[in-house]
């Protein structure tokens, strides 16, 4: 008796291996491993022809605190992504109320329409904001049209705040849908009966009780709008460096090439990312007592 | 005459409802303040669809109906080589990690181990890390294991079509991981304990209950990988080699030269592609 479960026991173990290994070992070769390598490389430097040399220093983070140029971006980078989030906010909590509050059989329907854009190849979407806000594009001739003239709609940072509103706003509607949905709304009722204002019963208790949807899309659109630099290009003509515009510019196009500085660029980033995150946690979390 | 009837009847209908408050007036601005929206989310969508018909060769004024621009994409060696690429990318990613992702999502869902809390921080962190970072992370990686390569074999390898699959398949598995672990959730083990009661072995109750149950699970999965892969952009642009470029890449690098209708064109496409797919993984979730 006790050999078979002896025997039982080895057999789920290798049968377990057999599940773990290629995944563990995938993630761990080509995700895991590549980010230590570049958390490494931050602390590299590189000669004039942008190869890597092996030589530990601290110089890429020193030049990233003390240079404009890069603690700019960061500022800017973050500035717009919590701008980002805040109106992806104030514009998805009403929207994906709407939807919870709709009857039934039209809440998937309604969802799924907010679904499809997302689906979108994200590159796809940016570019139709290009046609309908270039200078000769179908804002301005619509401006144009009815008297006001032309305007210079794109390559700014409006521009670039649009495209990733735009962009982010359904990775904001869904978590917070999926927290509204499951609200009780007798609650607001009873709220209301013991004499609460709208506003306070909103407040008080339905935002609490809502606040993980909120956090949920918080992060979702945050963490993307980051790192982005593809929306700055196209959308904000490549005026003002942001955090992704630099990282890819090091990596790939300039000359030479400083892939030392951009891992530290990305590291830091990630750093930047971690705290920001922990913060919001705990301060939203905070407000829940 | 009709029509008056009926809006009229419309008009006190809702007047009705105001009276019985089951209409107010918060309630009408959310409705319209939501109409506003899904006007914002698809309006840029459709706009890019009706100019990929237009005559203008800048394509942001209708001047008249024309199929040129599909015609001239179907006969662009280098679009269709790179719609081409991204095909072959997406499957083959979507194939490994489909399967690498059902087997983790085995091991996670039903086995208690050590070192699992450990294992579910690696399978999530993909999803939390900025794509462009684990791009870089990629690129310096690939350039490190050529060098080793290299010294150990003397072959010189260049980035080219494998590695951004393998860039693909990385951030592919824990999105098919979280999927198919729905499915094991709502899964009802007893079916398994009856077949083992029945006599059936592991490996025929794998493949007779287990997998045709979690089956849509996994299709959905696989779906969700597909059209990752299909969408990425970042990951792809840092790990396609010179000559192997993959459509978004090539969308871009025309994008930030100039607006054509051509680019209309294949978004258009794009779009219908991306649009069949939810399509699909819409029905077999009902199905399920």
């Amino acid at each position: 008796m006790a050999m078979l479960q002896q025997q039982q026991q080895r057999r789920d173990r290798i049968r377990l291996m057999l599940l773990l290994t290629p995944g563990l070992l995938w993630l761990v070769l080509f995700f895991a491993l590549p980010l230590v390598i570049i958390v490494i490389y931050s602390f590299m430097t590189n000669d004039a022809l942008g190869r890597v040399v092996y030589q530990p220093t601290l110089d890429n983070y020193i030049t990233i605190f003390t240079q404009s140029l890069y603690i700019n971006a960061y500022w800017r980078s973050i500035w717009t992504s919590v701008l980002t989030t805040v109106i992806c906010l104030l514009l998805g909590y009403p929207l994906a109320l709407f939807i919870a509050r709709s009857p039934q059989q039209w809440r998937m329907p309604l969802l799924m329409l907010i679904l499809i854009p997302f689906w979108t190849n994200f590159l796809v979407r940016i570019y139709a904001w290009q046609i309908i806000l270039a200078n000769n594009g179908l804002l301005n001739g619509l401006l144009e049209f009815i008297g006001i003239g032309r305007l210079s709609l794109i390559n700014n940072e409006g521009a670039t705040l649009i495209g990733l509103i735009y962009g982010e706003l359904p990775f904001m509607v869904l978590p917070l849908y999926a927290a509204i949905d499951r609200f009780d709304f007798t609650l607001m009722e009873a709220a209301a009966d013991l004499g609460a204002s709208r506003v306070q019963a909103f407040l008080r208790i339905m935002l609490p009780m809502t606040m993980p949807g909120v956090v949920a899309g918080s992060v979702l659109v945050f963490i993307p709008t980051l790192g982005q630099f593809v929306v700055s290009e196209l959308l904000g003509g490549a005026k003002v460096d942001y955090l992704g515009n630099l990282i890819q510019r090091l990596f790939l196009r300039a000359n030479p090439i400083n892939w030392p500085l951009g891992s530290a660029m990305a590291v830091l980033m990630m750093i930047v990312l971690l705290v920001l995150i922990m913060l919001y946690f705990r301060a939203t979390t905070e407000e829940e007592r | 005459m009709i029509k008056t009837a009926s809006a009229s009847t419309t008009l006190a209908r809702a007047r009705g409802a105001f009276a019985e408050g089951r209409l107010t007036w918060s309630g009408l601005a959310l409705t319209v303040f939501s109409i506003l929206i899904y006007l914002f989310l698809y309006a840029p969508i459709v706009i890019l669809v009706i100019f990929s018909f237009t005559r203008d060769e800048f394509g942001v004024r209708w001047t008249g109906f024309t199929l040129d621009w599909y015609i001239r994409l179907f006969n662009n060696p280098r679009m269709m080589g790179a719609a081409w690429n991204t095909l072959v990318v997406a499957s083959v990613s979507t194939v490994v990690s489909t399967i690498i992702g059902t087997l983790l999502a085995m091991a996670m869902e039903r086995y208690r181990f050590r070192g699992r809390g450990a294992m579910e921080g690696l399978i999530y962190l993909p999803i939390v890390v900025p794509e462009i970072v684990m791009a870089v992370a990629l690129l310096a990686f690939s350039a490190i294991a050529f060098d080793v390569i290299k010294l150990v074999t003397g072959e010189t390898l260049r980035r080219n079509l494998a590695t951004v699959t393998i860039g693909h398949i990385a951030f592919s598995i824990s999105f098919v991981v979280v999927v198919v672990r729905t499915s094991l959730k709502n899964f009802d083990r007893r079916l398994e304990e009856a077949a083992a009661d029945l006599g059936a072995d592991s490996w025929n109750i794998f493949w007779r209950i287990t997998f045709p149950l979690i089956l849509p699970g996994i299709i959905g999965g696989a779906l969700l990988a597909f059209t990752l892969s299909l969408d990425d952009f970042i990951i792809s642009l840092f790990l396609s080699g010179p000559g192997t470029s993959l459509l978004p890449v090539e969308v871009y690098n025309r994008v930030r030269r100039a607006v054509t209708p051509e680019i209309n064109a294949i978004s258009t496409l794009m779009l219908l592609l991306s649009m069949v797919l939810v399509a699909l993984s819409q029905l077999l979730q009902r199905r399920r």
